[in-house]
């Protein structure tokens, strides 16, 4: 059996290889793609004037990005501010405090929520949460707000199924030493199992906060992309994505290439983000 | 702490994402040569089909495809037609694609569409291509039907979506701040508006932008202080059309030339069209197509000539 195998194996390697070079051949061209296009408009009216010009009108060649950087980073904040807390403490929910049955029960659940298209969420949160918004708190509805809300729900279903995994990898004799010197249930969490799991329940934060800046659709639908910068959380906002998704069907010559530079900021932020991110999940609690 | 619970401590730390994902790849690796051949099968299936499709592709663009592209406002009615064209002509294909107007400009300039659509004027540069008009629009400016307004001037019109006006009060409407809705940057219609309307004025910053009629229609449709922009084809019961300095846009109007907001759907070609091209563009232009166009919202291109010709 072993024998027989040995060259098989090689071929099969070799085929996985070549596989796995095609995604990071595909990656690598798309990089060079968005830098090509995005890049010379970029020297040729400035990058000052992109990262910080507040008119975005591309027939008049003004391109100025700040409005779409500062929504990105808003809308992204918001959802990580609604997303965060409810996904920790239903993961707590589900391993430390919920029935077995329970939790068996709810998790596919909660995982049944990332298949659901983001168009579909766009559309709910057009027809409920923008008109909701819109009578009860003022505003046109299409906001900061609303998109914020729409992507704290999508971003659930990343940040608990990771956390729960996490805090599942932590060993029971954490929990029982802890138990065994007087801490309650809740203290053992909140000072044992938490901290133990960190790292993992930061990359479930940075893995949601990348779907949260990434997502186009469901954004385009219930921000209102005004290239404006927002005023409140009641006030429309467009998103780098949105800016790309909304304007690439019409856009020709120095527009066009403009909407790579979008491409090439959004690139730049995510690279940043993760780097931070990792960062944070590395550094030692201070103690 | 001793070091030994320490390092387990570390150990663990790290779990979260590493256990994440290597649970998984623990089943490939237990059927590895499986997934292994499969995978490798899937690549070359998937190959194989880019490469036919490429060489269908190829085939495909003979002398019976008549490929146009451009202007999503002019799109869905370039299907029918070119729907009843195949009918009369069955060994032809007609092929319509999207793309918005700049891009059908591009396509037929680049020659990877025989007929361009654009449902704006052209601008200096583009002039180098023949324009064939082949409907007019009219451009219908729509608010909410609870809306007490009812009519405005190009002017007020103007100062609304430049953001100077504000709030509906000072139209004798409610003591509301008024929700601009707009296009992006670069369609057909907010090209048309901006230069019927606005001119050299700037549309606010703080305008809604959407990227499609029936989304402005529809956000229109719901919020009762908004004000928006859209095909006069396209208006209907769910909206309220406002008149223009006393005059309501219909398709008398904008064939006698009363209502100004008005924009051609434009054909355009590299050269005098020839064969297949210029049998759609005839077939397009008969009277045939263009008696059914008020139905559809468009107003035919012979009533506008006759009227203009008769006004000069």
């Amino acid at each position: 059996m072993m024998s027989k195998s040995k060259p098989n194996d090689r071929l099969i390697r070799l085929s996985l290889l070549m596989v796995a070079l095609t995604a990071i051949t595909v990656l690598a061209v798309i990089t060079i793609f968005i830098f090509e296009q995005g890049l010379p408009v970029m020297a040729k009216y400035g990058l000052k004037n992109f990262l910080f010009g507040q008119d975005w009108y591309p027939s008049e060649k003004s391109f100025g990005l700040l409005p779409m950087i500062v929504g990105s980073l808003l809308v992204t904040f918001g959802a990580l501010l609604i997303g965060v807390p409810l996904g920790l403490a239903s993961a707590i929910f589900l391993t430390e405090f919920s029935s077995r049955r329970l939790s068996r029960l709810l998790k596919p659940l909660i995982e049944l929520l990332a298949g659901i298209p983001s168009v579909v969420y766009g559309f709910l949160g057009l027809m409920f949460l923008v008109p909701f918004i819109r009578e009860n708190l003022g505003g046109p509805g299409l906001s900061v707000l609303a998109a914020s809300i729409i992507l704290g729900i999508m971003i659930l279903p990343t940040i608990i199924s990771i956390s729960i995994d996490s805090i599942r990898a932590v060993p029971d004799s954490y929990r029982e030493g802890s138990i065994a010197l007087g801490a309650t249930k809740w203290q053992t969490v909140r000072m044992v199992v938490l901290p133990a799991a960190r790292s993992g329940l930061v990359a479930g934060i940075i893995l949601g906060m990348g779907r949260a800046i990434g997502e186009t659709m469901a954004v385009i639908m219930v921000a209102g992309n005004a290239a404006d910068l927002p005023a409140s959380w009641l006030a429309p906002v467009r998103t780098l994505t949105s800016n790309i998704a909304l304007e690439m069907a019409y856009a020709s010559g120095e527009h066009r290439q403009a909407l790579f530079a979008t491409g090439v900021v959004l690139f730049v932020i995510i690279m940043i983000l993760n780097f931070l991110a990792n960062l944070a999940a590395r550094k030692q609690p201070g103690r | 702490m001793n070091s030994e619970s320490k390092k387990s401590r570390e150990k663990y730390r790290q779990t979260g994402l590493q256990s994440f994902f290597r649970g998984r790849l623990n089943i490939h690796l237990n059927c590895r040569t499986i997934t292994g051949a499969l995978s490798l099968a899937v690549y070359l299936i998937l190959a194989s089909l880019c490469w036919l499709s490429i060489s269908a592709c190829k085939s495909g663009s003979r002398q019976n495809e008549i490929v146009i592209a451009g202007s999503t406002s002019i799109q869905p009615f370039a299907d029918g037609w070119a729907e009843l064209f195949m009918e009369k002509h069955s060994e032809v294909t007609v092929n319509v694609q999207g793309g918005g107007s700049s891009s059908g400009i591009m396509a037929v300039k680049e020659r990877t569409a025989h007929i361009g659509m654009s449902s704006r004027e052209l601008k200096e540069d583009e002039k180098d291509l023949i324009e064939i008009t082949v409907a007019y629009d009219g451009l219908a400016i729509i608010v909410h039907p609870s809306n007490p307004v009812d009519n405005l001037s190009l002017d007020q019109v103007r100062s609304i979506f430049a953001g100077e006006i504000a709030n509906w009060k000072v139209l004798n409407g409610t003591d509301k701040d008024i929700t601009v809705v707009v296009r992006e940057e670069g369609s057909g219609t907010r090209g048309a508006f901006q230069e019927m309307v606005m001119g050299s004025r700037r549309i606010s910053k703080k305008a809604i932008v959407e990227d499609s009629n029936g989304v402005v229609r529809e956000i229109v449709s719901r919020d009762r202080h908004s004000i928006g922009f859209i095909s006069l084809g396209l208006v209907d019961e769910r909206v309220k059309a406002i008149a223009l300095d006393g005059l309501r846009p219909s398709e008398e109007a904008i064939t006698q030339g009363h209502y100004h907001l008005r924009r051609p759907f434009l054909f355009l070609v590299r050269e005098e069209p020839r064969g297949l091209i210029k049998e759609f563009i005839d077939f397009v232009l008969s009277d045939d197509i263009q008696s059914r166009l008020p139905q559809e919202g468009l107003i035919p291109v012979k009533k506008i000539a006759a009227a203009g010709s008769f006004q000069d």
